[in-house]
């Protein structure tokens, strides 16, 4: 099946998506069940055009090379060949193979995927610029000039599967209970209403590392799609998650800024209640919203955003769509219902819903140690 | 440490099994009926229920739920008996949906839309509940030991002698009492520390009906547009203590404790804020 470049329209969620995330703090990595049964408690809230989940560690034989997971819709290879004489024109490609799939799998019209373990080889000019970025120009060139192609996942050491059915199926697809450990997993299940459910608009999307996964509707997804376009990342997975996934790229990659403050600049404070702030608080939040108001993210959302060291979970400001989260020994969760983090953990030594806005942060132990400092100052700016 | 054994299942409606298939659940012993959910789909458990009180049962004691939707919605029958049923575990959304006079206790937690649409009967939560906690409630009592989500008792109403009473232990997030155009809310802040104010923004917004009742500090700004604040009289302090002690009761509360600190009465201050927008 050939796609239409034409389907443009943002995706709207009118039912409810189901969202998970599970960290061990620690660093231990662990297989997929934990999420899956998660997923599996909340079946009700997807209806089987969409499941998905991502994976943080994978891969310790490759973890130094971008791991570039494509998907060729209708198994068409001359997308295939297109793709990989482009990877070996710009990369060293230390490993390539397909994705290993259970053909048993109850899924429709699977794509082929294949993932390719790849060094930068950037020339000229190109050597200018970060290998991060390098990476991320060369995604929008595959995704924006290679029909039927579209990469799934491009960060190291980490993975995205994701497809149409309901997440346990496209788990059983890509067997990943027994193929794969880490210990960052996130899942989705979705609930298309108004966009074809497809392979490729799955969540969660990805970028680098940077994964997204969303319950949801993006009101602002035009002001957000433009502001993006003007810093190089361009939307062709006609959904509107597609532009967190960028947004975290530019504001916590490129321009460095920590989720407490992004967090703002995503669900900022209303007005009315920056009034009555104190001196120094006021004037920060009306800064974050001069300078970024064009990615303040309107509409009902809940996102799970994971990168190595971190996950985190955002609901917009009057909190639209639910969140909540768990916690036990080095474990954290987060997920759209209790009952769902309780089936894979039943006795949680805390569990608890943040205010609109206010973001759930699960870091590795030791990075939190090494941000302690900052992070103290970032406590008391906003408390 | 974590472990996903035992409590999973498959709630998805597409197999519902068929009310024969599922009686091997239930532990009958007289009037009561023991189900064990762990297996059962919410579809699945609500049916059975249903069956049950036909049979003749009259307390219920389900046993691992896990997210089950709209426990108690469809047990409303002409039969004018009244059962009580036991949660253990959480409840899923729409707990006691259309609820008709069933008792209903939850030793948990609860998520969102927790008696929505209440008609008559008692819920009581020994935890928190999350979003949406008693929208559009007519009747009936439901009693929250810890905290509530956003938009707690939005559009809830009453009717002549029809009045509905929530009551939570703890604090609330925002849109408290939001809409309200009927009904007796009383937020009690027992968890709040020393002259910590509550947690809720735009408490009252576009209230046109109804009492809240708060105990705890709350700043002007943290109150809607529409709502006014007086001292409760002698008729509110009535009603207070009626349900200060019911509450006291349900979770081991002392109530006089909280009888003695100040409460704060809200009304809103015009039955048609938004007349001015939609009349022509």
């Amino acid at each position: 099946m050939r796609r239409s470049r034409r389907i443009l329209e943002p995706e709207k969620d009118m039912q409810a998506c189901g969202l998970f995330g599970v960290m061990d703090r620690s660093g231990r990595r662990f297989d997929g069940n934990i999420a899956i049964d998660a997923m599996k408690n909340m079946k009700v809230r997807g209806n089987g055009l969409g499941g998905g989940f991502s994976v943080y560690g994978p891969y310790p034989h490759y973890k130094d090379q971008y791991a570039i997971h494509v998907m060729y819709e209708g198994g068409n290879t001359d997308a295939k060949n297109r793709v990989e004489d482009f990877l070996h024109k710009n990369f060293e490609v230390v490993n390539e193979e397909e994705v290993p799939t259970n053909s048993d799998a109850n899924v429709i019209n699977p794509p082929l995927v294949w993932r390719y373990f790849v060094n930068p080889e950037k020339k000229g000019e190109e050597k200018k610029i970060s290998d991060d970025d390098y990476v991320v120009a060369k995604v929008m060139d595959i995704n924006t000039k290679i029909d039927d192609a579209f990469v799934f996942s491009s960060g190291k050491d980490m993975a995205v599967f994701k497809g149409v059915g309901f997440p346990e199926d496209i788990a059983e697809f890509f067997m990943l209970d027994e193929l794969y450990k880490g210990y960052i997993w996130t899942g989705h299940s979705r609930f298309p209403t108004n966009t074809p459910g497809w392979w490729g608009g799955a969540h969660p999307f990805c970028i680098l590392d940077w994964t997204v996964v969303h319950n949801g509707e993006i009101s602002s997804y035009g002001t957000n799609r433009r502001y993006l376009e003007m810093y190089g990342y361009y939307c062709t997975l006609f959904t509107d998650t597609e532009v967190i996934a960028y947004a975290v790229d530019l504001l916590m990659r490129r321009q460095k800024l920590p989720i407490e403050v992004v967090s703002r600049i995503f669900a900022p404070p209303m007005w009315y209640l920056i009034e009555h702030m104190d001196e120094r608080r006021k004037q920060l939040y009306t800064t974050l919203r001069r300078v970024y108001g064009p990615l303040l993210v309107n509409g009902p959302f809940t996102f799970i955003v994971a990168h190595h060291g971190e996950m985190f979970g955002l609901t917009d400001r009057i909190r639209l769509r639910p969140i909540t989260a768990g916690e036990k020994a080095d474990f954290i969760f987060m997920s759209s219902e209790e009952a769902s983090i309780r089936a894979v953990s039943p006795d949680l030594d805390r569990i608890w819903t943040p205010h609109g806005g206010e973001p759930i942060i699960g870091r590795l132990w030791e990075d939190e140690k090494k941000k302690k400092k900052e992070q103290l100052i970032l406590e008391q700016t906003f408390r | 440490m974590v472990s996903t054994s035992g409590a999973i299942k498959d709630m998805f409606l597409g197999e519902v099994r068929k009310i024969d298939e599922l009686f091997r659940f239930i532990k009958i012993d007289g009037e009561l009926a023991e189900i064990d959910a762990t297996e059962l789909k919410h579809k699945e458990l609500n049916d059975l229920m249903r069956e049950c009180i036909f049979k003749g049962a009259e307390k219920f004691v389900l046993k691992n739920v896990y997210g089950h939707r709209y426990i108690g919605t469809r047990l409303n029958i002409s039969n004018p008996k009244r059962v009580q049923i036991d949660i253990y575990g959480t409840a899923g959304n729409d707990l006691g949906a259309f609820l008709n006079g069933h008792k209903i206790v939850v030793h948990g937690n609860a998520q969102d839309g927790v008696g929505n649409t209440m008609d008559d009967g008692e819920i009581i939560i020994e935890g928190r509940a999350g979003d949406v906690v008693a929208m559009s409630m007519r009747g009936g009592k439901i009693f929250i030991r810890d905290n509530v989500g956003y938009r707690t008792a939005i559009h809830m109403k009453e009717f002549e002698n029809k009045v509905p009473v929530l009551v939570v232990g703890g604090t609330a997030q925002d849109f408290f009492g939001e809409y309200m155009a009927g009904g007796r809310v009383i937020l009690l802040g027992l968890n709040l520390k020393e002259n910590e104010a509550h947690k809720a923004h735009y408490i009252g917004t576009g209230m046109h009906g109804g009492i809240i009742y708060i105990r705890g500090k709350v700043e002007d700004y943290q109150l809607g547009r529409e709502v006014g604040v007086l001292e409760p009289e002698k008729e509110d302090w009535k009603l207070i203590e009626e349900n200060v002690r019911r509450f006291s009761d349900c979770f081991g509360f002392n109530s006089d404790d909280i009888l003695s600190d100040k409460f704060i009465k809200l009304i809103p201050v015009s039955r048609r804020p938004y007349g001015k927008i939609y009349a022509y």
